[in-house]
């Protein structure tokens, strides 16, 4: 991002827009969780870690619980609404055509919103972008996962215009 | 039709862009800067790269949307298109596109599948970090994009014709909110 700040604005203004803002009936903590979720499955390290720390940030959860939802989220005592949008987004990492119309019912049953719909999906998509970027990129990351739990308070206070990692 | 509401009737990802305007904007910004910078790679180039990912990941809106901006730069050239789709390396273009195209090809399966002998074939052909940086992240956008379209069904015209005008109102005045708040050229 560093290496070409033309196209860093807008990635950044992208995560802010849909993992930040608080005109969302999502909380933060269930977008992230999302964006970690995907990260997963698209085995990225680096974005695992950094959007996982944030959703133990805001979750006020451990590393453990984290994980837990990464390997099994169904599994997990996450409400039945974000089990579903999880399972759209898990469809999404596959490719836009896994989604089928009986993910999106359920989700619908489950209370999911139109615009709750959108925002899983654009967010399961858009960590299919930054995942592959940075990984395409071979980018270094720090390997200790507690470097990302320590950095994460600054992280959800500051925002995602001005990222920078070592912050 | 769309599995959500988007209470409009533009194609393709103009339709969930004015759904939420928000989100639309920071997307266009990103779609102009890689795809029409003529620094480096063309704008030609850059649409060729985002039509082949977007035919690897079988989103026929973007693909045929892409493919016809490509073929717009390329004076119609549709034959070069489809050949770069299907089977670039095949296809009469540099040799440094087609390692680009490589490169893109493994993104499009996963960033962890670009290897260093994929970038140093780039480079023996010329390719700056530039190139191999918009190289990647188109191929990432698309990944984006083409999941946005088909994750959500978005309206995708199947009558071919429909696609020349709107390519037309793009190579002529980019990706800014236009192409969802004024009206689709014919």
């Amino acid at each position: 991002m560093a290496y070409r700040p033309e196209t860093a604005k807008p990635l950044n203004e992208l995560a802010e827009a849909l993992l930040r803002d608080d005109d969302n009936s999502l909380s933060r903590g269930e977008r992230e969780l999302i964006g970690t979720y995907v990260s997963s499955l698209n085995d990225c390290f680096f974005c695992q870690n950094v959007h996982g720390s944030l959703a133990q940030h805001y979750l006020q959860c451990d590393m453990p619980y984290i994980d837990a939802i990464k390997t099994n989220p169904a599994a997990t005592p996450l409400s039945d609404k974000l089990k579903a949008l999880l399972s759209i987004a898990a469809s999404v990492q596959k490719g836009g055509r896994s989604v089928t119309t009986a993910q999106i019912e359920a989700a619908r049953r489950q209370g999911a919103t139109d615009r709750e719909i959108h925002d899983t999906v654009l967010i399961a998509a858009a960590f299919c972008m930054y995942n592959r970027y940075v990984d395409g990129l071979a980018t270094w990351a720090p390997q200790d996962r507690q470097f990302y739990v320590d950095r994460a308070p600054r992280r959800a206070a500051e925002g995602y215009i001005d990222y920078d990692l070592h912050k | 039709m769309p599995y959500i509401e988007v209470n409009n009737d533009f194609a393709g990802i103009r339709g969930l862009m004015a759904f939420r305007p928000e989100t639309a904007e920071p997307l266009g910004a990103l779609a102009n800067i890689l795809l029409r910078d003529t620094e480096g790679l063309s704008p030609a180039e850059r649409e060729l790269i985002a039509t082949h990912v977007s035919y690897l990941n079988d989103c026929y809106y973007c693909h045929n949307s892409h493919g016809e901006i490509a073929c717009y730069y390329l004076d119609g050239n549709r034959e070069l298109v489809d050949q770069v789709r299907k089977n670039y390396e095949q296809a009469p273009i540099s040799a440094k596109l087609k390692a680009l195209l490589a490169i893109a090809g493994k993104v499009q399966q996963s960033g962890r599948s670009v290897t260093p002998a994929d970038i140093g074939r780039a480079r023996q052909e010329g390719a700056t970090d530039k190139d191999i940086h918009d190289t990647v992240l188109i191929a990432a956008a698309f990944c984006l994009f083409n999941r946005y379209v088909d994750g959500l069904g978005a309206t995708t015209p199947t009558d071919l014709s429909t696609y020349a005008p709107r390519a037309k109102q793009i190579a002529e005045r980019g990706y800014g909110n236009h192409i969802f708040s004024s009206p689709q050229p014919a």
